[in-house]
């Protein structure tokens, strides 16, 4: 395959994976609705479940968007150095997201800032967003694909705390976001805390731990103690599907964090609704792809 | 008008005082015929801009929603996927907006506040919740799109006037007497959160 060929067919099995993610929920995510609803009894909650399910039957059944916001894409990319379209990424992932937004399609999502204008495409100045980790030494990409509502964006926060505040500062602060804003974010929720430095460094890994795996933990002790903790907490608060009353509130809390400055402790929440539409899958550099969140999938 | 079907508790447009008067916060209700999608900036250019809404929605039905549309032949358009959006984003215009346009009965995601509840009882209205990220299911509960307006504020923001069947279900937050859900739980949510960080905070003493 030419280069010219290698950036099409990236192009359109990334346009396809998005356009998929838009449609179907991972099988992490399916697995823990449903046995998130078979937990809740109350007649609410019930109806409520049944709405969601019926709602993701008739998305793969009409191949169409299940929630109709379907964000600003962004992207996690893993990219080795020896990954032969390691330069042109950056450019085909909005190429992709473009012919994603006409073929799903997708919501237009993009405004541009200052001049307050939706572009139409879905993508602006810096949209979709693509993070990048370079792995040395690699001839292959992952990339991390998620698209998040407003709703869930909303309840987005990062401060930076005294260390006299401790954890139990840390505790505090995730806390009082889930009464305030999260529970108009559409619960069950994905829970993401950064625990770092700085706003900006908590904050992405705020949103890197919503990334992961659900049932997957810190892989330290107390970090991952913390997350359990968190989670029966929130639990306890009993949200339910909606925001609207249940035993249960979230699917899953997870913490991820890098050392800290001794002076501070910097801290970030960041939350994905019951709709966790996020997709994994890695390229090998002859393109050959595993998807690794979303079963049964050719792109 | 209310009818009743299947053991479903329709709300059928136009919608009168009269038809609010027992229907309660936690209620779960359906509603067929007139609603228009309308949100932030729609809101903003009736109440400060001073503009008339040019779809008439009183006695009606509004969605706080943005949907994706997809244009057919005609000047006619099919709704793909449409879904509530957070209606505390409306908070700071519902009072004027109910005052000025009579609308009776309100669609979106999450609570209100204080403004809504107002309105809700001052002007009969209520609140209500569509289970948000339901979008196919909402989606096919619209008949047709009837009309859009305001074209210029692009596909989520345009008005969007719908006919619906059944369209639900919906989630009473707010009612006519202007109790609020939303906000009779948050009490209860807050003392359970603060039990809940109490506990936690025996375990994180990490700092020695």
């Amino acid at each position: 395959m030419s280069k010219k060929e290698q950036v099409e067919q990236l192009t359109t099995y990334m346009a396809h994976f998005v356009d998929h993610i838009g449609k179907k929920l991972p099988d992490d995510i399916i697995a823990k609705l449903d046995e998130l609803a078979e937990k809740e009894d109350s007649p609410l909650s019930k109806v409520i479940y049944a709405t969601m399910k019926k709602n993701q039957d008739l998305a793969v059944k009409l191949n169409r968007p299940s929630c109709q916001d379907t964000g600003v894409l962004q992207f996690w990319v893993k990219c080795g150095t020896q990954f032969p379209l390691i330069g042109e990424l950056e450019g085909l992932l909005k190429e992709a997201v473009v012919k994603a937004t006409f073929e799903a399609p997708l919501r237009h999502n993009s405004v541009e800032t200052f001049d307050e204008y939706n572009t139409g495409k879905n993508v602006g100045k810096g949209t979709p967003t693509v993070f990048w980790d370079i792995v040395p030494d690699s001839d292959k990409c992952e990339i991390y694909a998620y698209m998040a509502g407003g709703g869930c964006t909303l309840p987005g926060k990062a401060m930076v705390l005294m260390p006299g505040a401790g954890y139990e500062g840390v505790t505090q602060f995730v806390m009082d976001v889930m009464t305030s804003y999260g529970l108009n974010a559409c619960p069950p929720l994905l829970v993401g805390v950064g625990v770092a430095t700085s706003v900006e460094t908590a904050a992405l890994l705020s949103k890197k731990a919503l990334m992961r795996p659900l049932g997957s933990h810190n892989e330290n002790e107390r970090a991952a103690y913390m997350e359990k903790l968190l989670e029966d907490g929130i639990n306890s608060i009993g949200l339910g599907p909606q925001g609207m009353g249940g035993k249960y509130s979230v699917m899953g809390v997870h913490i991820e964090n890098t050392a800290r400055h001794p002076s501070t402790i910097g801290v970030a929440v960041n939350v994905g609704c019951w709709s966790h539409r996020r997709g994994h899958i890695i390229f090998d550099k002859d393109l050959n792809y595993t998807i690794t969140t979303h079963s049964g999938v050719t792109l | 008008m209310i009818e009743i079907r299947d053991g479903k508790k329709i709300l059928v447009t136009p919608v009168s005082d009269e038809d609010l008067k027992d229907i309660h916060i936690g209620d779960i209700v359906y509603l067929t015929g007139s609603m228009t999608t309308c949100r932030d900036v729609a809101h903003r250019r009736l109440v400060e801009e001073h503009r008339p809404l040019p779809v008439d929605v009183r006695n009606n039905a509004i969605f706080h929603a943005g949907p994706i549309i997809r244009p057919l032949e005609n000047d006619k358009f099919e709704m793909v996927s449409v879904g509530p959006t957070t209606s505390m984003r409306m908070e700071k215009f519902e009072k004027e907006f109910v005052e000025q346009t009579g609308v009776k009965v309100i669609i979106g995601k999450g609570g209100m506040g204080p403004n809504t509840e107002y309105a809700c009882k001052n002007f009969k209205a209520i609140h209500c919740v569509f289970p948000a990220g339901n979008a196919v299911v909402a989606a096919t509960e619209v008949e047709e799109i009837v009309r859009a307006e305001w074209r210029d504020l692009g596909m989520p923001e345009t008005l969007w006037n719908c006919r619906v069947k059944e369209f639900g279900p919906l989630i009473v937050s707010i009612d006519a007497d202007g109790r609020n859900m939303f906000e009779e739980n948050k009490v209860i949510f807050n003392e359970r959160k603060d039990k809940a960080v109490e506990e936690i905070c025996k375990h994180v003493g990490f700092i020695k």
